[in-house]
C-alpha cells in the first residue's frame, strides 16, 4: 500500500502528535506514505465563502497526486471529505470541470479523474485490517475506558465515502480501539459534531456544542476520548481548559488520536507518539502502560 | 421575527434558487423538522433553524436570509442532509446561501480572514521557520514555508 500523505493545514501547525503517531503506525503496518511538498489547502475552509475556489484547490491537489500516480491518504476528516466531495462533483459537472481545467492550466496541470482518496483510519480498518494490526501489538490496554468520536466528515456525506461505515451506526473506530484491549464507553450524542466549523463565526455557540459532548463523556465515565480529526481535537483538547473556565466545571478528559492509542499498543514510547504534545495531560492516565 | 410581508419578498428568489443543484429540491420540504431534531447547532442556539430557512427561501425572503447571522451557524455536519426524508440537500443549500451572502458583501470577518489565508497563502495556518524547527525537533520532515502555485491559481487575490 502506497499513498501520498495529505497533511492539510491544521496538522503540520497544530497536531504534530497526530502526524508523528500516524507515521509510526503506518510504518509498522506496511502503509508507505510519500510526502509531496506541493499540496495546498484542501479547500474545506474556503467552501463556506467560495465554493468555486474550494473546488479549484481540491482539484489542484488531486490532479497533482494523479500526475504522480499516487493515491491520497489524509489524516484530517475535513480534508478527506473536501477532496472526495470535489472529485464527486467534478465527475458529474462537465461545465465546472472545464472551468477548473482552464484555471489548472496556469500551473501546468489538468484534472483527468481522481486518484483514490482515503482517510487513514479507513485505510487501517479496510485495507490493513484487524489481523495485521493486531500482529504488531505488544501491550494490552486493558483497564482504559475509551469513548470514540467519529466527527462529521469522516463518514458524511455518505454518498462520497462509498458507505464503508454507517454514519447512523458506525463501528470502524470502536472496532479498532477494542483490538487494544481497552473498554469502549458508549455515551449519548456519540455522533454529534464538535462545533469546530462555527468557531470563526460564533465562538460561544461553537463551544456550547463542544461542551455538550464533554458533559456526556464525564457522565458516562470515559477516561479518554479517541478521535481522528485535528480540528475536532482543537475543540475537545485545545479548548477544553477554556470551556472549563467559562462554565466553572472540570473535565480533565485526555483526548487521544486513534493512532496514538494503536501506537501505544504497538509498544511505541510516549515521545514517539507525541503524547507529550496533547494539551490535556495524559501522563497520569497512561502511566500504567509505559 | 415579526409577521412576513409577502409584498416585501423577492418572488424571483425561489426561481433563482431552483436553478442551483444545491437548492433544486427545497420545494419538496414538507416541514417534518427531522433536520432540526438532529441539528447540533439548533440544540444550543435556536436562532438556527434549517426548516425555517428553507421556508423563508421559498417565500422569497432573500435579504433577510443573506443578511442574517444565522446562516453562518450551520456547521456543515451533514446530519440533516443524511436524514432528510425528501432528499433535500440541506447542508449544501446552507453552503450555497453562505456563498450568495458573501457575493452580496455580507461575509463575517472570520470567514473573510480564512479565505484570504487560503486563497492568498495556500494554507489556513501558514508555516514559518519556527514551525519547521519544531517539526525537526519532533523528528518530522520540513515543509515549504512559501506557496508559489497559489498566486497562479488565484491571480486576482494579490
Amino acid at each position: 500500500m502506497k499513498y501520498a500523505l495529505f497533511l492539510g493545514c491544521t496538522i503540520p501547525a497544530r497536531a504534530r502528535n497526530y502526524e508523528l503517531s500516524a507515521r509510526r503506525v503506518a510504518e509498522k503496518t506496511g502503509v508507505e506514505l510519500v510526502d509531496p511538498e506541493d499540496f495546498i489547502c484542501c479547500g474545506f475552509p474556503t467552501k463556506a465563502g467560495d465554493m468555486d475556489a474550494s473546488l479549484l484547490m481540491a482539484a489542484y491537489n488531486l490532479a497533482l497526486a494523479r500526475k504522480r500516480n499516487l493515491d491520497v491518504c489524509a489524516l484530517c476528516s475535513s480534508c478527506t471529505s473536501a477532496l472526495s466531495e470535489a472529485a464527486h462533483h467534478l465527475s458529474e459537472n462537465e461545465e465546472d470541470l472545464a472551468t477548473v481545467n482552464e484555471r489548472l492550466s496556469a500551473v501546468g496541470l489538468q484534472y483527468e479523474g481522481s486518484p483514490k482518496i482515503r482517510h487513514f483510519a479507513r485505510v487501517l480498518f479496510e485495507e490493513v485490517g484487524v489481523e495485521e494490526i493486531q500482529k504488531h501489538f505488544e501491550k494490552d490496554l486493558n483497564g482504559l475506558n475509551i469513548a470514540t468520536h467519529y466527527g462529521c466528515h469522516y463518514l458524511k456525506p455518505s454518498e462520497i465515502h462509498d458507505g464503508f461505515d454507517d454514519p447512523e451506526n458506525p463501528k470502524s473506530l470502536e472496532t479498532l480501539v477494542a483490538l487494544t484491549g481497552a473498554t469502549i464507553i458508549d455515551y449519548p450524542g456519540k455522533k454529534t459534531c464538535c462545533g469546530g466549523p462555527v468557531l470563526p463565526v460564533d465562538e460561544k455557540t461553537a463551544m456550547r456544542v463542544t461542551k455538550g459532548k464533554l458533559d456526556n463523556l464525564k457522565t458516562a465515565g470515559a477516561d479518554a476520548l479517541c478521535l481522528v480529526c485535528p480540528f475536532c481535537s482543537v475543540m475537545y483538547d485545545g479548548n477544553q481548559k477554556s470551556i472549563e473556565g467559562e462554565y466553572e466545571t472540570e473535565y480533565k478528559i485526555p483526548v487521544l488520536y486513534l493512532t496514538q492509542i494503536l501506537g501505544m499498543a504497538m509498544g511505541f514510547d510516549r515521545k514517539a507518539l507525541g503524547l507529550n504534545m496533547n494539551v490535556v495531560k495524559t501522563k497520569d492516565l497512561l502511566k500504567p502502560y509505559f | 421575527m415579526g409577521a412576513v410581508d409577502l409584498d416585501q419578498c423577492d418572488s424571483d428568489f425561489a426561481k433563482e434558487l431552483a436553478q442551483q443543484p444545491e437548492a433544486e429540491k427545497i420545494s419538496a420540504c414538507f416541514g417534518c423538522r427531522t433536520c432540526i431534531a438532529g441539528c447540533p447547532m439548533s440544540a444550543v442556539n435556536d436562532t438556527f433553524n434549517p426548516a425555517r430557512i428553507i421556508r423563508m427561501a421559498l417565500y422569497g425572503m432573500k435579504e433577510e436570509i443573506l443578511e442574517s447571522p444565522f446562516i453562518w451557524l450551520c456547521t456543515s455536519c451533514y446530519t440533516c442532509q443524511e436524514r432528510c426524508p425528501q432528499g433535500v440537500r440541506i447542508t449544501d443549500f446552507m453552503t450555497l446561501l453562505k456563498n450568495m451572502a458573501v457575493k452580496e458583501g455580507h461575509e463575517p470577518s472570520g470567514i473573510k480572514a480564512q479565505m484570504s489565508l487560503t486563497k492568498g497563502q495556500g494554507r489556513i495556518y501558514p508555516l514559518d521557520d519556527f514551525d519547521n524547527k519544531k517539526r525537526k525537533k519532533a523528528g518530522l520532515p520540513p515543509l515549504p514555508t512559501t506557496c508559489d502555485v497559489i498566486r497562479d491559481l488565484f491571480p486576482d487575490q494579490i
